[in-house]
């Protein structure tokens, strides 16, 4: 036992050094140098030939810890809360607190890099070699190449009452369908087991989701329904009519919906309170959708104009002029990046939805397209008439093909891809069709934030939790983390601060934005360009009457009096 | 078509249920920032309910001590023991008790008339009680004899004693009264008295970390220090009014704290005693007694207003009050070894024991809740400042008494500023200079 203590692992393995003998001269000698971990020998005092193969060995030997793995910094963007605040905190004490919290941040940011060594599942993926196109893989090839479960994730409902719409539960587990002429369907569309089916009697205009599979909203003819899963109606909300498009807005609680006149509601759906109601003078339109990522409903209307709204201003909140013809289709990317709009000048347009200038991508397409829809991992879906097109990859690059393209000899109605899954659901004039896109949907889901195997207990829990942090509707804002930044005060507020203080007599400030009519008018114009030459004018006499004075001043040499140099007059200097 | 490699998502359902029923569920979890939508106000709305849950949890009062037939006059806690507390009333009584099953362990009347100050010798077998009667008696702390009843030693002082406290390691002790007296153990006689032309002290305590070191409030204003080894007291800062007490800063050996009769309590830096280094308001009435957490961070203070505060010692605004519909003046506090409870001795002969953090929950915690509880922490500290937050976290719900006089001391504190204010809007510029808070209270520092 004691032998073996002794042996270390920078001691050279003895059968080695013999094998290294044989081989080499007898008349070398051979050093076997004990050397302690982290010592570093220079070059310049090699002893011997063999010296250096015994370092080879001992390094081979050597079990080094070489700390953490280094992590890729694309990943640690990817989960980064922004730059740090950095410089410019000028008190030692704060900015000895700012960089300790700062410290905690970049260890978080980096424990959740590390965590993704967790992920189980892998993404879906279409490899069709080299000079083929993905295009030419048609769903029945896809059949063919995946296992069973997957393949029968591609299915086709054949239904005849009217055009259908379809959407995807927040998990992705369900799903609802609405036809045209009142066909109502919820189902788990897995395991393919019915939740109801009726007939409301009455024309469908959307369907949604509440933020459980168990409750439903239903836009009929003339109000809204909620149904729940069984099919009963719970609730007649008359104060919402005619209603075109709807959205739930799953962390506030809020169903946001637009009418035929243009009127936009939003609903909370915990307490049955109407949190905003306005006319967005829009005129009717139905193209809606919903930013994800701040919770603003996004409207395009037939002037090409796309608006952002929240339910407590009733202004929009953002305008972007995005086609000169009428908007068919708008979606939002689920990071809240990317914008895709399209009007019926057959041109689909990407824009950076966080900063509004200038569309990023502008594709022209065979016909207008009928809906847009973004997928977990960002591929476009774009309804042409009877085909579907799925673009990957065409916001930040332009595409110049489709990744895949569908078929169908029916007319599009909607289409949504299958949260968590690599399916898209498509709604059409004769039912209902589910294709299988790889590589679209988010392979791992979070099992707290929606969980596709979610037991009926983890659901009741998950209900009561989502209720406790429902977020007020006031803070639905484009910048979904204003409320983290810091609140300056404006100068009105600090008067009025002042003035609260009995003793101190407030400045007479007018806050009153002054018109800023400067150049706006062709007289001011003029007036202006007159001043800038004027002045300039000026500036160039000055300097040129600086510099004479200058050469004057050295030329001629004061004489001097002494102590009566200060009766002498001075010269009076010109400006 | 060979060649065509496709992968689409499909998952195992046995992979993501679990396998029996007494399996707990499988979780997995994704921390993608684009799957955690709305960060910033799910954050805000969690801090929110956490701050509200905090207010709802704010129990803070665990429970009463009650048997003395007179007011509560003094109290000390045992020096290792943490469920031992002394407590000395206006009858002459002392009362020992076992705090973990809130019953009283001995009682014996001790002086006549008050008990002035009781204080445990480090070891904590003995404790020794000043009162009126001129008298400092030592007793054994546990009874096995019958003999142990009676005192172990009884000196006899020459004046009025009124304070007592034990050096941290040698067998000294300084009583105060006339003047400031060392005494050792074993001798009847005063080792050293200090002089410094007063009337009288009223509060003496010696510092547990810089252990030679000991300070005493007069009834002259002023707090004077002495060091045990030399022959003269130190220094004297004379404040505007007197101080009732005095508690040294357990972790920093030269900050202690008094609890002036004005309404402040003043916290000294002793190398610097011109000014305080901080003054702590709130209290609206005088307060009497002051006592440090063993950490140094917090304390408490008693006060004439039938409250208890609870102070953080680098700021001047307190961090929470304890009140109680019956519970009168307030004549003593401590706060526990273990940093957990607050006791306080009052008027109406109750001794009531507190939560030192008036939410927090007793007993063990499960680490779920644990680390519930610790993330509810940070979110309330990173969104401390929102205006709703502070809101709920600040209001504290006060008895009409102390509202009316906060009330009546804001108006009164104003009207001195806006005074000021006007006057130095009406002089020459610079004729009426700002002073700060802190410079205004301290009358004058002698050598």
């Amino acid at each position: 036992m004691k032998v073996r203590k002794e042996k270390r692992y920078y001691d050279v393995d003895e059968k080695n050094t013999q094998d290294t003998k044989s081989e080499k001269n007898d008349n070398v000698q051979i050093f076997n140098i004990k050397i302690k971990p982290g010592y570093k020998v220079k070059p310049s005092q090699s002893f011997n030939k063999n010296y250096k193969t015994n370092r080879d060995e001992i390094k081979k030997n050597k079990k080094i810890f070489r700390g953490k793995a280094p992590i890729n910094k694309k990943k640690l963007e990817q989960y980064s809360r922004g730059e740090g605040i950095g410089k410019g905190v000028r008190h030692p004490l704060h900015a000895a607190k700012l960089k300790k919290k700062e410290r905690k941040h970049n260890y978080a940011e980096e424990e959740a890099a590390r965590a993704e060594i967790l992920l189980t599942e892998e993404t879906g993926f279409l490899d069709v070699g080299e000079n083929r196109k993905t295009t030419a893989i048609t769903q029945s090839i896809i059949a063919n190449n995946v296992d069973i479960a997957a393949a029968t994730k591609i299915f086709d409902l054949k239904l005849d009452f009217g055009s259908y719409r379809a959407k995807y539960s927040r998990n992705g587990r369900h799903l609802l369908l609405g036809g045209k002429r009142g066909h109502l369907a919820a189902f788990d569309w897995v395991t393919k087991k019915l939740h109801c089916e009726i007939n409301v009697m009455e024309s469908i205009h959307d369907i949604s989701w509440l933020h459980i599979e168990t409750m439903l909203a239903v836009a009929q003819k003339e109000w809204l329904y909620i149904y729940d899963n069984t099919g009963t109606e719970i609730h007649c909300l008359k104060n919402m009519d005619k209603i075109l498009r709807m959205e739930f807005l799953p962390y506030h609680f809020l169903l946001a919906a637009v009418n035929e006149y243009g009127f936009m509601t939003w609903l909370d759906v915990s307490i049955g309170q109407v949190v905003g109601h306005y006319n967005n003078r829009c005129g009717r339109t139905s193209v809606m959708t919903q930013n994800p990522y701040n919770a603003t409903i996004c409207l395009g209307n037939s002037k090409g104009v796309v608006s952002l709204w929240s339910p407590t201003v009733k202004e929009p909140l953002a305008k972007i002029l995005c086609h000169k013809t009428p908007l068919t289709a708008v979606a939002v990317d689920n990071r809240g990046m990317y914008m895709a709009t399209s009007g019926v000048d057959r041109s689909m347009k990407i824009w950076d939805i966080r900063n509004l200038d200038g569309p990023l991508q502008d594709y022209r397409l065979r016909s207008a397209p009928v809906e847009l829809e973004f997928s977990q991992k960002d591929m476009l879906a774009v309804g042409l008439g009877e085909v579907v097109e799925v673009y990957n990859d065409c916001c930040s690059k332009t595409a110049s093909r489709p990744y895949l393209r569908h078929r169908m000899s029916k007319s599009i109605n909607n289409f949504k891809f299958c949260p968590y899954e690599d399916v898209l659901g498509i709604g059409t004039s004769g039912g209902f069709t589910s294709i299988i896109v790889p590589g679209s949907g988010e392979p791992n889901f979070d099992a707290l934030e929606s969980n596709p195997f979610q037991t009926k207990k983890q659901r009741k829990e998950a209900e009561v939790k989502a209720l406790l942090e429902k977020i007020p509707a006031e803070l639905i804002t484009l910048n979904p983390f204003e409320v983290t930044e810091v609140d300056v005060p404006t100068m009105q507020e600090q008067m009025e601060a002042k003035k609260k203080l009995l003793y101190l007599k407030p400045k007479k400030v007018d806050t009153t934005p002054r018109r800023k009519n400067k150049g706006k008018t062709n007289i001011a114009r003029k007036k202006i360009i007159k001043d800038t030459t004027r002045k300039e004018f000026i500036a160039q006499a000055i300097k040129a009457q600086k510099m004479l004075d200058l050469s004057e001043k050295q030329t001629t040499p004061q004489q001097s009096f002494g102590v009566l140099d200060r009766f002498v007059s001075k010269p009076k200097s010109r400006k | 078509m060979s060649k065509v490699k496709i992968k689409v998502i499909s998952r195992n359902p046995d992979d993501y249920l679990r396998a029996t029923k007494k399996d707990i569920h499988k979780l997995p979890r994704n921390y993608d920032p684009s799957l955690h939508p709305m960060e910033a106000p799910r954050e805000y709305v969690r801090a929110l309910n956490a701050v509200k849950l905090e207010r709802v949890f704010a129990k803070p009062f665990i429970g009463n001590l009650d048997g003395h037939r007179d007011g509560v006059s003094s109290m000390a806690k045992h020096p290792s023991r943490l469920a031992v507390l002394a407590s000395g009333a206006f009858d002459g009584e002392i009362r020992l008790w076992d705090l973990a099953v809130r019953k009283c362990t001995r009682n014996f009347v001790a002086h006549e008339g008050w008990v002035r100050a009781i204080c445990y010798t480090p070891n904590g077998d003995t404790f020794t009680s000043v009162g009126d009667d001129k008298t400092i008696k030592t007793w054994k702390s546990e009874i096995q004899l019958s003999d142990d009843e009676e005192p172990v030693n009884t000196l006899l002082s020459m004046s009025v004693v009124s304070g007592v406290t034990h050096h941290r390691s040698k067998p000294i002790f300084a009583t105060c009264g006339e003047h400031c007296q060392l005494w050792e153990n074993t001798r009847n006689e005063p080792i050293k008295v200090f002089k410094w032309g007063v009337d009288s002290l009223h509060h003496v305590a010696f510092n547990q970390v810089e252990t030679n070191l000991l300070a005493s409030c007069a009834s002259d204003r002023s707090i004077i220090l002495y060091d045990c080894r030399e022959s003269g007291p130190l220094r004297k800062v004379v404040l505007e009014l007197r101080s009732n007490a005095l508690s040294w800063n357990p972790m920093e050996a030269f900050i202690f704290t008094v609890a002036n009769e004005d309404y402040n309590l003043y916290t000294f830096d002793v190398r610097k005693l011109k000014y305080p280094v901080n003054i702590h308001m709130d209290h609206t009435s005088a307060v009497i007694d002051v006592d440090y957490s063993p950490t140094g961070r917090e304390f408490v203070a008693g006060s004439y207003d039938k409250t208890v505060r609870i102070f953080e010692s680098l700021k001047g605004h307190s961090r929470d009050v304890y009140h109680t519909k019956r519970m009168q003046r307030l004549t003593c506090v401590k706060w526990s070894l273990d940093n957990k409870y607050i006791l306080s001795g009052s008027d109406e002969m109750n001794i009531r024991l507190w939560k030192a953090k008036a939410s927090e929950k007793l007993g063990v915690l499960k680490p779920r809740e644990r680390t519930a509880l610790n993330y509810a922490d940070a979110l309330k500290d990173k969104f401390a400042n929102h205006p709703q937050i502070r809101r709920i976290a600040r209001h504290r719900h006060v008895p009409k008494h102390v509202y009316n006089s906060q009330k009546e001391l804001k108006t009164i504190k104003e009207k001195a500023k806006r005074k000021e204010a006007n006057r130095r809007a009406h002089s020459k510029p610079g004729a009426v200079p700002h002073v700060p808070e802190r410079r205004k209270h301290v009358v004058k520092e002698d050598e």
